[in-house]
């Protein structure tokens, strides 16, 4: 097939296959993968862990791990096959046409080297000498926005916080002018608000620089602001493709249609009903030999999927779907189909005793004048089996609040905390039994949360005889009884965690965190490391498990969509102080604090239309010197005159319990134009 | 603030470092008094007359109590005087200064091959990472880290200096030996050191390479489309060498209080033959000094060690924080 075009795609993949020698044996990763990317286009390309998105961008550039090789098809760059490059052109592929940006911009810059030194380097390649190397390494700083170049030159990498890492990282990048930039999950681990504004930065440098790009990630969010056109990867195969807004808009093929489902969008809450999920797991690389990948996932698979792959059918408008039933997607059954639980009322919860108070909380680090105010004077009541949202990006003092719930760094004096009425010891040593079974915790690793070298029946059965007294058959019946409420199986009892996936991994977290019978479980991050799909099923569970116990939780998330399914109330944190708390739909709807109104903006969504997002300007002001009056008044974009600057607002709450720390009156503040609980 | 934070840093280091050479100090001297013997005894020998022998413990104030005695040893100490060898009736400090000399010597020439082929092995090995002359490298290595001194020191004696008589049997040179033949003397008494040390320098250099290839940031370097030489000069050595200079500074303890074997093998007179000597002699002050002259180098590379790390790592130097 040959195709005379005036100017070749900038990048274009044909049938591309690629495989892992793994013990001995070819397992393939990417499946006859086609794709082509025009000049300044922008590609997304979505899939979950394991999909084989990133080894598209490995076998790009021809730096697959040493046991993976393309074992079929051709990647062209600019219409050279980069198979048939050597070695010289290879790097000046490498130099001048194509650049890449990881996922872990902390790891991507090399720890010993200034980031003048790194970036210069990319000059000196390109014909720069020493001097005029640095000064267009400074000058590259600046056009990614960075507000200090001459003394971010001079820092390592350590010194600067991830979004900066990212900035460094994208400079580096674009340096070379490169005609294909692919970024690999360029947001992944940073906070939503340095998410947004990395992902308006690329959307503003595609522009300056005429780059295409090449997106991967697994946001689906991310790819619907940012990209014109949306490939599917699933299990190594490219199952759907098209123009990005209609194929989220009406998906052709059922994986793409269970991904969107599972995706906590606005307007549904853990009260209203449980989350879509895919059913299964991903298949083993390489398992599925006939038919369809997804077939045995598929509500809709027939004889036909499980016998015949499917073409690649052409559905018109650039769209292709790799479906036998992509005309009638619509009927895909839902995955979960279950009777509203019964939802708790929050009125009846909140004449009692809460679960959890903290008054005035404050914790400092150092002494002045270098003291750090990690939190300051923080008041919060949790009420039994609801869920307290807590918001704020990095150093905003989240972490802190938890780490001191659970007894892990004392507290400045003067502040109280208590459990269920009783005082709380701010060390966990001084606490009773009963006081440490009631409070728990779910961390955001399973990985290094759990024991690796420990069976999941070790792992849930010491909770259960540290945590509930239980021994013997009593423990046995326990730790079986944990296992069901967290939807695992017997089978899994003899597994270690490397055996196990993910969300697997999470389950068994979650089975040790309630093998007490915890009043209270701080969740940290609790989904940020697992994929869509898993997400879902994980917050079900979560919300499954309160509803039936009745457990209060302490939701710390920077997605909020996360926050929004599963709180009843959201407190949000800025540089320690609390500037607004209320009831979810409240805090959510609005009137909202500036900063809170920017981050909901910040968040993006698979409609794509962050047009009205509110750009915060400014990194977050440092805990050693915080600005007097208002602590945000530095970035707020309603600032509205020397009050703001010179007097702390007060925190005033209204009849339903929602208070705003802001000098603007309620009824200029911002409100949400979210769409309706449908 | 952070230069200062590192400098309390050190300062406590330091501190630590003279409790644990005050705490060597008492170790030493009470596991001496514990021996069976008295200096006394020691001198006039095992015939003498109890009588004569009471007189001149009396005469050397061994029969003070034995914390009076520490405290005098530890002032004398303080104030430059490491006391009185009963066996050579004269100063100590003379003999464990030539001791220390000679054994820096040996460490010297130990380091000065070992280091580059050494490093040289590991980053060969790392660089051919599962072929077969990494595997031969690092089994190589691990054998040999296993051969004790005194097997490899005779081995060598036999091959070297007996049959092929290419080296000098013994590490003494004759007096007054210019820089070449102290050098061809020491050769040989450095080898065994060397065998030991190789495979556990070489593999350190490799596990820190294997890690630094591996490394996002050197994915990163390669993709910029430098060439191989550079980075891995400018982007890998630089961070996989890290743990290996730590590891080759706090060897240098081991190197020079550990010759024992090797200085009376090959009849060189260094620290380690100087302490054993003393030890079989009951000669007290000798060897209480001898053994607190180790410790104290031991401490010292230690330290120096950790301060090249430091040093060396923006992220340690820094202060870790942004």
């Amino acid at each position: 097939m040959t195709d005379v075009t005036v100017s070749p795609p900038v990048l274009e993949l044909r049938d591309v296959s690629v495989c892992y020698r793994i013990r001995g044996r070819a397992v393939p990763v990417l499946s006859r993968v086609s794709l082509s990317l025009g000049k300044g286009e922008v590609y997304g390309l979505v899939g979950e862990s394991g999909s084989g998105k990133s080894t598209v961008a490995l076998a790009v550039q021809r730096v697959l791990p040493s046991n993976g090789y393309v074992s079929g098809g051709q990647a062209l760059v600019n219409g050279r096959d980069v198979a048939t490059l050597d070695r010289a052109a290879l790097r000046q592929m490498r130099a001048r046409d194509v650049a890449m940006v990881f996922q872990d911009p902390g790891r991507a810059l090399n720890p010993s080297l200034t980031i003048g030194r790194q970036l210069a380097e990319v000059f000196e390649i390109l014909g720069s000498a020493g001097g005029e190397a640095l000064r267009r390494a400074e000058a590259m700083l600046e056009r990614v926005r960075i507000s200090a170049p001459a003394r971010v030159m001079e820092r390592y990498p350590h010194q600067l916080s991830g979004g900066m890492q990212q900035r460094v990282v994208i400079a580096m990048a674009l340096a070379k002018d490169p005609s294909l930039l692919i970024l690999d999950e360029p947001t992944t681990g940073l906070d939503a608000t340095i998410e947004a504004e990395i992902l308006d930065l690329v959307d503003t440098l595609r522009r300056e620089f005429g780059a295409s790009i090449l997106f991967i990630s697994h946001n689906l969010g991310a790819i619907a602001g940012l990209c014109d056109r949306v490939g599917v990867l699933y299990a190594g195969r490219l199952v759907e493709e098209g123009p990005v807004r209609p194929l989220f808009r009406a998906p052709r093929h059922p994986y793409t249609v269970g991904l969107l489902r599972c995706l906590p969008r606005p307007g549904l809450r853990k009260s209203l009903a449980p989350l879509d999920t895919i059913p299964g797991f991903p298949p083993a690389p390489g398992s599925i030999t006939a038919g369809c990948v997804f077939a045995p996932r598929c509500g809709l698979a027939d004889e036909t999927c499980r016998t015949v792959d499917p073409p690649q059918v052409e559905l018109g408008e650039g769209r292709v779907s790799r479906c036998h039933h992509h005309d009638r997607i619509g009927s895909l059954p839902h995955e979960v189909v279950r009777p509203l639980p019964t939802a708790p009322q929050p009125a009846e919860h909140a004449a009692g005793t809460p679960v959890l108070e903290l008054a005035s909380l404050s914790k400092t680090y150092g002494a002045a004048p270098y003291a750090v105010h990690a939190l300051r004077d923080v008041s919060l009541r949790l009420m039994p089996g609801q869920t307290l949202g807590l918001v704020g990006e990095s150093g905003s003092g989240k972490s802190t609040l938890a780490h001191a719930l659970l007894g892990l760094i004392a507290p400045d004096a003067g502040g109280r905390m208590a459990l269920d009425g009783a005082t709380l010891a701010p060390e966990v040593r001084r606490r009773s039994p009963e006081q440490i079974k009631t409070l728990q915790i779910v961390f955001q690793n399973p990985d290094s949360a759990l024991n690796r070298s420990h069976t999941v029946r070790r792992l849930i059965g010491r909770a259960v005889t540290r945590l509930g007294g239980l021994a013997g058959a009593l423990r046995e019946a326990q730790v079986t009884r944990l296992l069901e409420a967290v939807r695992l199986t017997a089978r899994q009892l003899a597994a270690r965690p490397r055996q196990l996936s993910g969300g697997m991994k999470q389950r068994v977290a979650v089975a040790r965190a309630f093998a007490g019978n915890p009043r209270l479980v701080v969740c940290d991050e609790p989904t940020s490391a697992l994929d869509v799909s898993v997400q879902a099923a994980i917050l079900n569970l979560l919300a499954d498990l309160q509803a039936e116990r009745q457990v209060a939780y302490l939701l710390i998330s920077h997605d909020l969509g996360v926050v929004r399914y599963l709180s009843d109330a959201i407190a949000v944190l800025y540089l320690g102080r609390l500037l607004e708390v209320g009831p979810a739909a409240n805090v959510l709807d609005g009137p909202h604090h500036p900063y809170t109104e920017a981050l909901l903006s910040a968040a993006p969504s698979v409609t794509g239309e962050r047009s009205g997002r509110i750009r915060l300007t400014g990194a977050i002001p440092s805990g050693i010197n915080p600005p007097s009056g208002c602590l945000f008044h530095t970035r707020c974009p309603r600032r509205f005159g020397p009050i703001c600057e010179t007097e702390e607002p007060p925190f005033v709450a209204d009849a339903a319990g929602h208070a705003i720390r802001c000098h603007l009156p309620r009824e200029k503040l911002g409100r949400s134009m979210a769409a309706m609980p449908a | 603030m952070m230069k200062g934070a590192l400098g309390r840093f050190f300062l406590k280091r330091l501190a630590l470092s003279l409790l644990t050479l005050w705490l060597l100090s008492v170790v030493v001297f009470f596991g001496c008094q514990v021996l069976p013997g008295d200096p006394a005894r020691a001198i006039l020998g095992p015939l003498a007359d109890p009588r004569a022998v009471a007189a001149l413990n009396q005469k050397l104030g061994a029969d003070r109590p034995p914390v009076e005695i520490y405290l005098s040893w530890v002032g004398g100490l303080l104030s430059g005087d490491m006391g009185q060898s009963y066996a050579y009736r004269s100063p100590v400090a003379p003999f464990i200064g030539s001791a220390l000399v000679n054994s820096l010597k040996l460490a010297a020439m130990v380091f000065a091959i070992v280091v580059p082929i050494g490093i040289g092995a590991g980053v060969l090995a790392a660089l051919r990472a599962g072929r077969p002359l990494d595997r031969v490298i690092s089994v190589a290595g691990l054998s040999l880290t296993v051969i004790p001194e005194f097997v490899s020191s005779i081995a060598l004696i036999l091959v070297f200096a007996v049959i092929l008589r290419w080296l000098p049997l013994s590490a003494s040179w004759p007096p007054g030996s210019g820089p070449l033949v102290q050098i061809q003397h020491l050769i040989l008494p450095a080898l065994p050191l060397v065998i030991v040390l190789f495979g556990y320098i070489a593999r350190m250099t490799r596990a820190g390479m294997v890690e630094a290839l591996a490394a996002d940031y050197t994915r990163t370097a390669v993709l910029k489309g430098l060439p191989w030489r550079t980075v891995l000069s400018r982007h890998v050595l630089r961070n996989a060498l890290l743990p290996t200079i730590t590891v080759i500074a706090a060897q240098m303890g081991y190197a020079l209080g550990g010759l024992v074997v090797v200085e009376s093998l090959f009849r060189y007179q260094g620290i380690g033959s100087l302490v054993l000597g003393a030890a079989r002699a009951k000669d007290f002050a000798m060897l209480q000094a001898g053994i607190l002259t180790v410790g104290a180098f031991f401490i010292v590379t230690t330290l120096a060690a950790d301060l090249l790390t430091t040093l060396l790592d923006p992220r340690l130097r820094t202060g870790g924080r942004r």
